[in-house]
This record gives C-alpha cells, structure tokens and sequence, in this order.
C-alpha cells in the first residue's frame, strides 16, 4: 500500500515538458526517514542542500536496521551528475537496501540522504503492470496527460517500438527489460537506479542489454546507480566501482578504461581480478 | 525411456554414420543408457536396437467426429433414452412426463404468455438483487481492501455473517419486508454479496506488492495506485466472484420464490405441483437451466473482454 510519507520526495510539481537531455545540477529532494511527521511541510525547501560540489546523490551517516540489526551502518556516498556508479557487494550486504532507499521505497533510515526529484528506478524483475499495454506501462504515473508519442519515442530509443501496443505477459524477458527501461527514460531522470536489471537475462541477451544501457547513459547523461553482483558488468559499465560490505562502502576504484570497453585487455582483467579479491573471491588462476 | 548420463564426450564411436544424426553432438543418439564403452570397441550399428518408435503429430491422432457432435451426442443420448423409456411405459407421466410432451407444454406456455412473464418476473428479481448485492459486496470489499480501519471494522463481521446460511433467514425477512418483492430482493442481495465480497477482498489483498512497488516508484498518488494497480490487479478475482454470485443468484431466487409468490418461474412451479404438473415443473426447471448458462455465457464475455491481458490455457 501506499505510504503517505512517500508524498514529500516525488511530488507533482516535476515538469512534464521533455527537456534536452543536457541539463545543470539537478535539485536535491531529501528522502525524509519515516519517523518524521508528514504533516510537517519541509517538502519545497531542501535545506540540507550541500552548497558545495554538485552532486546527483549525497548519502551522509546512513543508518538502516532490520531488527536492531544493521545493515547499512552509516554509510556515506555521493554521485556526481552523470556519473556512472556500479555497487557491487555479496549477496545480503545491504546494496539492493542502499538502491530502495535511494528510491523512496524504504523509509525505515537515519541520517542524510538527498537524491533528485527526478529518479526513476528498473528492477531485476520487469514489473510492468500486466493489464496495460507495453505504451501505457512506460506513461504510468507521469503527470498530466501525455501522449502515446511520447511513449512511442522512448520505445523507439530502447529498439521495442514495434512492440508499442503488445500486452506485457506476451513480450520476451528482453523485450519485457527494454520496456522497463523505458518506463523509467520517459521520465527523463537525473539519476536512474538499475537494480541488478540483466539479472534475469540470458547471456547473450544480457551483452545487448548492457550495450544498450551504456548507449543510453552516455545519450542523456543522466547519473546511474547500478547495483549488481556481476563484477564484468561493473567493469564493462561504470566510471567507478564500489564494493559494499558490513554495512559500508568498503572499498572504490575508478576505472579510467576508454570506452567502449574490451574485456580481452589485459588492464580489464587485471581490474575485474582486484574486484573479486575484494569480494572474497580468490582468482589466482585467473589473473594468472 | 532412458535419459543417460554417459559422457558427451564418448559419443563419437557410439553413432555410426548410418544413425542420421550429427556426429559429435550430444544429442538423443548419443546418450544411451549403459554407454560408457571404451572408444577402442565400437558397436556396430546393427547390434543396437533402440526399440525406436515414431512420435505422431496430434492432428494424426484426431478423430473423425467433429467436436460438437462429440460434445452433443451425451444429451441427445440421454433424451432418446427418457423418451424411449415414457413410450414404453416404464415412466408414468404422473413421475415424469415425456421429453414430447414437454415440448407441447413449454409450446403452449410460451403461447398463452404465462411463461414470458413469469420469466419477465423472475429475470427482474434476479437483476435488483444481484445489483444491489454487487454494490454491497463489491462496496464493503473496497472498504475492507484498500483501508485498514475498514478492514477492522467490516472484515470480521462480513466473515461472521457469511456463515449463516442466508436461506435460513427467509422466515425473518418475511416478517421484516412483508411478502411483497422486498424478501425476494433482499433474499438474492444477502446470496450474491458474500462471494463478491470474499473475492474482490482477497483479489484486493492478492495484488502483488512488488508492482506496487513499481508504481509507487514511478510516483503514483495513492489513488493512481488504487485505479492503476490495485483494482485491475483484483479484477481476476471479481470476475471470479461475479461467477459465483450469478450461481447462488438462481439458487436464492428459487428459493424466495417456492414462499408466498403470485407471479414468477418459481410461482409456476409451486402451482404445477399443486395439480401434479410434473411436465410444467420440468419446463420450469429447463427455463433455470438455459438462464442460468446465460448469465455464464454473459460473464465468460465480459472475462474476454475485461482480463484480455491475461494468457490463459484453454486445453487441448
């Protein structure tokens, strides 16, 4: 069900008009923990709002437990605009905690967290509402009345236009992805958090998928958070790679690779070894 | 059938050129059940008998007779045999008249209009109380599904009411709402709302919260998510229980009907019984028939048309 606190993060004043997709700093929304009131009307002055480098997501002192267990134990993060920034972590480290919070979906924190108003989520599984078509899927919840041309056009950027007026339950795990996906473009986000979105994929489905995730990014250069448990995928994607465990950021490392990326370089392998090491996993023979 | 779990690897040897299948592959040929021979003794193709049979495509397999004669022949057969049995005497008409005869008599009713209003009557009865009782169930469900305080408040009762079997308080609402149309009515909407209720509350509750998930992150209002994702996703389960509210429906109007009726299907009855009619109770009891497989054919439509989205199963 809905939560009322959810009100404050997302409201309606988000302008529905398509932007170019070079834009300025996007404002930040702090994401309010759950035990403030939401009577309360701090919605329009995000007075938290760090003055100095521009940021996509500020994360300070975050505090999530499950139980009186925690697991995000003040955690700090930030995300420059347009950055892209892959979180890798063992399963059960609190990294798909990290991506809801940011999202708006879990509200149970302590601490700071500031995230644009503009976000838009894809999740592992697709989650397209399965008694609208695929067009009416990617306009759901936006403001106003827009138009199927504009659905049309975002389909048309993920290569699913043809599939425009199909019923979700008859598209291909792919196809059903790419519609998330462009659910979530339409919106014309300033951070866009992908939760472990070719995780369901099949391989060679998962390398386009990626391919057209990069293509995507560095179109509209929107801020990407992208958690996943595939340490070649980070590599391949992101401008910086964060290993997440006990709660924190464990660990961070650039990966200064020009795109597009070769996983046959010697650099990328060398990379991809460090990450797993960091990850527990030995790789000796394969680094070798 | 034997799914092996030889080697791929030792596959080679074991298919001769003569087997039609790639060499190499690991395919069906290849992996036979006591196969691990060593690579330096193949088997001759002849030496190995599969005991292959042919797989047959289904529309081999299709008999002759078209499906609605198949699926008309059980009635047609079941009617020859009552008709066979009233000729030859076996069945007295004063047990049960002859299919012949039913005919006649449902010919005249229908001639004399005693039958066309009676159903005009009984089809108006069925109608009010199964729309009042779809806004009383439907109504209470929404309550109880989308508002917690309305689940408190409305869910325990509803579920201990359900359980008086509604016929039982025919004498009571008698003496409440007189012997006019008002019992019948309000006999039918108790009937018809507990199934409704029942299954939009659990179709309500049945939707999954991941896409609610989805449109909350998508930045839908609480109502956009009570029009968008809730209610089409508890549609299955009101169409589910529109079905069953159309059953009891008949079955509450027989009722209410048999008691302190003057007009109506049930009233025929009640007075062919009276003069030993049992060919006027038999027509009566087929007008309940093919009304009730109309108000299915109707719901069957609207399922189409509603839950198109939805891929079924339709058999073989």
């Amino acid at each position: 069900m809905a939560t009322d606190v959810h009100r404050p993060v997302t409201p309606k004043t988000a302008d529905p008009a398509p932007g170019s997709p070079a834009r300025p700093t996007p404002t930040l929304a702090p994401v309010h923990p759950a035990p403030t009131p939401a009577s309360v009307p701090h919605t329009r002055a995000p007075a938290a709002a760090p003055a100095s480098a521009p940021h996509a997501v500020h994360v300070e002192g975050l505090t999530r437990s499950f139980d009186g267990r925690p697991v995000i134990d003040n955690l700090r993060l930030d995300v420059r605009p347009g950055e892209f920034v892959a979180l890798l972590g063992r399963s059960g480290c609190g990294k798909s905690t990290l991506l809801r919070i940011l999202a708006g979906l879990d509200r149970d924190i302590e601490g700071t967290v500031l995230v644009p108003r503009r976000k838009a989520v894809a999740f592992q599984a697709p989650r397209l509402m399965p008694w609208k078509r695929v067009w009416r899927n990617v306009l759901l919840g936006l403001p106003g009345k827009p138009e199927r041309a504009l659905a049309e056009r975002a389909l048309k950027e993920v290569g699913l236009d043809h599939r425009s007026g199909a019923w979700p339950k008859t598209l291909s795990g792919g196809e059903a992805q790419r519609a998330s996906l462009a659910r979530a473009l339409v919106r014309e986000p300033d951070l866009l958090l992908l939760d472990e979105p070719f995780g369901a994929l099949d391989a060679l489905t998962r390398i386009k998928a990626q391919r057209l995730v990069d293509e995507l990014w560095q179109r509209r250069g929107c801020a990407v958070l992208l958690v996943t448990h595939d340490v070649e995928e980070a590599v391949l994607l992101a401008d910086r790679v964060l290993v997440m465990d006990e709660g924190v950021i464990a660990y961070e490392t650039r990966i200064d690779l020009e795109r597009p990326r070769d996983i046959t370089d010697p650099r990328f392998a060398e990379l991809r070894a460090r990450l797993l090491e960091r990850l527990g996993v030995d790789t000796v023979a394969e680094a070798a | 059938m034997s799914i092996s779990h030889a080697p791929p690897d030792s596959s080679p040897p074991d298919t001769p050129d003569a087997s039609g299948f790639a060499k190499g592959g690991n395919g069906v040929a290849s992996s036979r059940g006591d196969a691990p021979e060593s690579p330096a003794a193949p088997v001759p193709a002849h030496d190995v008998d599969l005991g292959l049979e042919p797989i047959r495509p289904s529309s081999s397999r299709r008999t002759r007779v078209p499906r609605w004669l198949r699926r008309t022949s059980g009635p047609v057969l079941l009617l020859l045999l009552w008709q066979i049995l009233s000729a030859t005497g076996a069945l007295t008409p004063d047990v049960l008249a002859s299919p012949g005869r039913i005919a006649r008599v449902a010919g005249d009713l229908i001639a004399d209009g005693s039958l066309p209003s009676a159903m005009g009557t009984s089809l108006r009865r069925v109608a009010a109380g199964l729309v009042l009782g779809a806004v009383v169930g439907t109504g209470l469900a929404l309550l109880s599904g989308l508002f917690r305080v309305g689940e408190d408040l409305v869910d325990a009762s509803v579920q201990m009411l359900r359980t008086v079997p509604f016929v039982g308080l025919i004498p009571l609402f008698i003496i409440w709402f007189g012997i006019g149309e008002a019992p019948k009515v309000a006999i039918i909407t108790l009937g018809v709302s507990f199934p409704l209720y029942l299954n939009v509350y659990a179709g309500i509750r049945g939707v999954d919260s991941q896409l609610i998930e989805a449109g909350e992150s998508l930045g839908l209002s609480r109502w956009g998510l009570v029009r968008h994702v809730v209610l089409p996703g508890a549609l299955p389960g009101a169409m589910t229980g529109l079905r069953y509210s159309l059953g009891i429906a008949w079955l509450a109007l027989v009722f209410a009907e048999q008691i302190n009726a003057d007009a109506g299907i049930g009233f025929l009855m009640v007075q062919a019984r009276d003069f030993l009619r049992t060919d006027v109770i038999v027509v009566c009891l087929i007008v309940y028939a093919f009304l009730g497989l109309l108000a299915d054919f109707i719901v069957r439509s609207l399922e189409r048309l509603l839950l198109q989205w939805r891929p079924t199963f339709t058999g073989r």
